[in-house]
């Protein structure tokens, strides 16, 4: 056991077919297509829709994420890796209403090293951020941020992160410091949260996902471990309910067996 | 309504790492111990299962370990000249909650301190004189590593720690840390194993002269059994430690190594959701009764028992005392008082280098693993020359690459667009960092005391953080930044990104969850909170745990430091106080 390694990780989870396809003396140089040819199942297919955001708000956000992180060789844009549904799901969710947010007045502005002191969740600051800084765009440009060409909006971002646009009602530079880091947020978490669709921000980067276990592996000095990434999603709903139920049974049950059962009852 | 419950020999407020230590040996040792722990009780099966645990937005980003802001945080101001406000989302240092607190979700970086730590003052004044101190309150712990050593041996052992020794009674050891205090014996477990990384920078540090040595790690290296019979498991390297659980029962935790001893006694009653409010004294104010706490259903209850050992966070230590009116509150305009006195942190200075053409597979990794270098920590350098006191130890930490947080780009990228996407893309995996971790310096202004305004969803006040960086920090960062800068010459990297620390102490950029101090140990009640056996100078029957009894901070991380204190102070309770329960000074 003290030698799992990331092919065990995918047997142990129930993916069998990956398993043969990585498995113990497979070249240390793992080509992608080695995993892609493994006869893993489709994913469930969920819808994704926005919950959240008005049809304004979606549109502006699909047009700042594509300027954030934009297509290139390595992988689409954030929008088209759907980061505006992440997004959407985080807005309506506990974080986009103030979870783990300290909430009680009185409220003031401090210094920097204080940070953020807004009397405003997550919602209400891309609420009142998008408005606002379409209302520049709209006394600017005579349009409202997604019709402008690509040179005015990158314009608008860099006003609103180096602080040239000023908006009235949220400072503007935590309104778009929030925006970057959820576009970055959505580009690389899971796929199950909407965003890193199809894994495209962890393949552009050689990220393997979840299935972790290196041990056979990590003194193989300087040379690319490049597989397939893995979800959780392709490890909850990757293969045949019953074997997996059966895998992940036999993994806990050998998990217990050799380190003793933790769990205590009461 | 408070309802009376039965009294009990021991109560421990938190039960992580330390109340997990004092219920083992109390139980063991047939006593009635009760653990109040206001989270969730947790465990390895099911709560750190894959594929659940290994999701950096859940855990990493959004904290889901971690103390929620929302019902209890802290306020923070530079100096006494600021209205302090309220650190409404925390994220410059982040206090863990639930069954087995921050040792849940730690890196498992565990070291003893060096001797000189331990007289940080006295070494100091006696080789350079006072002045090196540069006005720092720092004080002398009132204890000897000497003193200190089994206590350290025995957490080794029952944490399982991996390491390779450098120092065995007296003799140097080869491989190991040559700077170290003598250690008894070899460590449990052999050292993790070495990454690219580690290796580039072991190869760099020898050739400029230095002497590295694997880190000592708390990710168990071999299936391994505990003197009392707890079992773990062997780390994978899966590079999800941090703000993470442990799939493998690799990672020692309280809830591998104490907490099931304590239970297998039949003398252990752990309470979960339970926050306690107040300790209560008698009449005298020379001995608790008593604690209240309120449970998940809001109801409140007055837990009897003979004695008290605070064992949660120790901002939230020192709260508590503050709070319950045990000691007297550290005043920094006369410098009289003691709770809250001398609080201080870590120091932390990095290097980031990138190559052209390498992999490093830095998503492979594991909490502790790590190549290090001591040469600058301490006074194991000679001080003559620098403005500071103390210094750094010097790591390449190799603790996984989730991609959220971690995507280091070279300097001057800009911070979206297509090229910073381009530079993402190609550093990656072509980039390590190296870090000068350093000790921190108590002084006079730097302290912790009851916020005036805001206040918890218990209605008890916050906790006011009154800290900046002082004279030796800073300086201790531009020299470090140096010898970083040094490095990248020698490892040949073909950027090097070194900037040391300037300014004030920044509450939102996390830099380490290392709150030290604020009921301090000693040998004078007029200057520390508890006496050398961590019990209150004031309260007899009240012993105060953790990092909050560290006069000052050493550089290392805390872990094993205030573990090894728990050892000590349950040991010496066992044998001297429960005879004869009174002031053991």
């Amino acid at each position: 056991m003290d030698e799992l390694s990331r092919n065990d990780f995918l047997k142990l989870a129930g993916i069998a077919g990956t398993a043969t396809a990585v498995g113990e003396g497979a070249p240390a140089l793992l080509r992608p297509d080695a995993a892609d040819a493994a006869p893993v199942k489709a994913l469930l297919l969920q819808p994704q829709a926005f919950t959240y955001l008005t049809q304004p708000e979606q549109a502006f956000v699909e047009a700042a994420i594509d300027r954030l992180i934009p297509k290139d060789a390595s992988s689409p844009s954030a929008k088209d890796a759907g980061v505006a549904y992440y997004i959407d799901q985080q807005l309506a969710g506990a974080w986009g209403t103030g979870a783990r947010q300290y909430r009680q007045g009185p409220w003031q502005q401090g210094t920097p090293e204080q940070g953020y002191q807004l009397n405003m969740v997550p919602q209400q600051l891309y609420r009142i951020g998008i408005a606002q800084t379409n209302a520049h765009c709209r006394k600017t440009y005579g349009k409202t941020f997604d019709a402008l060409s690509s040179v005015h909006q990158d314009e608008i971002l860099h006003g609103l992160e180096g602080g040239k646009i000023a908006l009235a009602e949220v400072p503007a530079k935590a309104f778009f410091d929030t925006l970057l880091g959820n576009t970055v947020e959505g580009f690389f978490a899971d796929p199950l949260y909407g965003g890193n669709r199809n894994k495209a921000g962890w393949k552009a980067i050689g990220f393997p996902g979840v299935a972790a276990a290196y041990t056979g592996v990590i003194e193989r000095h300087n040379i690319p471990y490049r597989v397939k990434p893995v979800g959780i999603a392709d490890v909850e709903q990757g293969m045949d309910p019953d074997p997996d139920r059966a895998e992940n049974d036999e993994h806990r049950r050998r998990v217990a067996m050799m380190h003793g059962n933790t769990r205590r009852e009461g | 309504m408070t309802t009376r419950l039965k009294s009990v020999d021991v109560v421990t407020i938190g039960v992580g790492w330390t109340g997990g230590i004092v219920a083992a040996e109390l139980t063991k040792a047939g006593y009635h111990v009760v653990g109040l722990e206001r989270g969730e009780n947790r465990n390895t099966d099911p709560d750190f299962e894959i594929p659940q645990i290994h999701d950096e937005l859940a855990y990493a980003v959004r904290h889901k370990f971690m103390q929620d802001a929302a019902k209890d945080t802290y306020t923070f101001r530079n100096d006494v000249e600021q209205t302090a406000l309220p650190i409404r989302y925390l994220s410059g240092f982040l206090p863990g909650t639930g069954l087995g607190g921050a040792g849940v979700h730690w890196n498992g970086q565990t070291w003893r301190f060096l001797p000189w730590d331990f007289e940080t003052r006295s070494a100091t004044v006696k080789r350079y004189g006072e002045e090196k101190l540069n006005g720092a309150t720092s004080q002398d712990w009132g204890i000897t590593y000497e003193e200190l050593e089994p206590s350290f041996d025995k957490f080794d052992y029952a944490a399982g720690i991996a390491g390779k020794a450098g120092n065995i009674k007296g003799t140097i050891q080869p491989g190991g840390n040559a700077f170290e205090g003598p250690r008894s014996r070899e460590y449990p477990n052999p050292p993790m194993k070495t990454s690219y990384a580690g290796l580039l920078f072991r190869e760099a540090a020898k050739k400029l002269g230095y002497h590295p040595f694997p880190q000592p790690s708390a990710n168990v290296t071999r299936p391994y059994t505990n003197p009392d019979g707890a079992k773990f498991g062997a780390c994978v390297y899966c590079g999800y430690c941090e703000r993470f659980g442990c799939e493998m029962f690799a990672k020692s935790s309280p809830q591998l190594a104490v907490i099931p001893v304590a239970m297998k006694t039949g003398n252990y009653e752990l309470r979960t959701g339970c926050n306690v409010t107040k300790i209560n004294l008698d009449s005298t104010g020379k001995r608790a009764v008593s604690v209240t706490y309120v449970d998940g259903l809001g109801r409140e209850f007055e837990q009897p028992a003979e004695m008290i050992f605070l064992t949660s966070f120790i901002l939230n230590n020192v709260r508590l005392l503050l709070v319950s009116g045990v000691g007297k509150p550290y005043d920094p305009a006369s410098g009289e008082g003691v709770i809250g006195r001398n609080y201080t942190y870590q120091m932390n200075t990095g290097g980031t280098y990138f190559f052209n053409n390498k992999a490093f597979n830095s998503f492979m990794g594991a909490g502790a693993m790590g190549v290090a270098v001591d040469d600058f920590n301490g006074d194991n350098f000679d001080h003559r020359d620098v403005d500071f006191v103390g210094g750094a130890y010097l790591l390449v930490g190799s603790t996984g690459a989730r991609p959220i947080q971690y995507h280091p780009v070279p300097p001057g990228t800009p911070s979206w667009g297509a090229e910073w996407k381009k530079q993402v893309v190609k550093y990656y995996d072509r980039a390590i960092g190296i870090n000068a971790s350093g000790g921190v310096q108590a002084y006079r202004g730097n302290y912790l005391d009851l916020d005036p305004t805001y206040r918890d969803a218990y209605g008890l006040p916050l906790l006011r953080i009154t800290f900046d960086w002082g004279p030796n920090e800073l300086n201790q960062s531009k020299f470090m930044a140096e010898i970083l800068k040094k490095i990248g010459k020698a490892i040949n990297a073909d950027i090097v990104a070194v900037a040391p620390r300037t300014g004030h102490y920044n509450s939102t950029i996390y830099q380490s969850t290392h709150n030290i101090g604020g009921a301090i140990m000693g040998s004078d009640p007029e200057n520390s909170a508890v006496n050398k056996y961590l019990q209150s100078w004031d309260v007899h029957n009240v012993f105060v745990l953790g990092a909050s009894a560290f006069p000052q901070n050493s550089a290392y991380n805390p872990t094993a430091m205030l573990c090894a204190l728990a050892y000590w102070n349950v040991d010496n309770v066992i044998k001297n106080y429960v005879k004869h329960p009174g002031p053991l000074v």
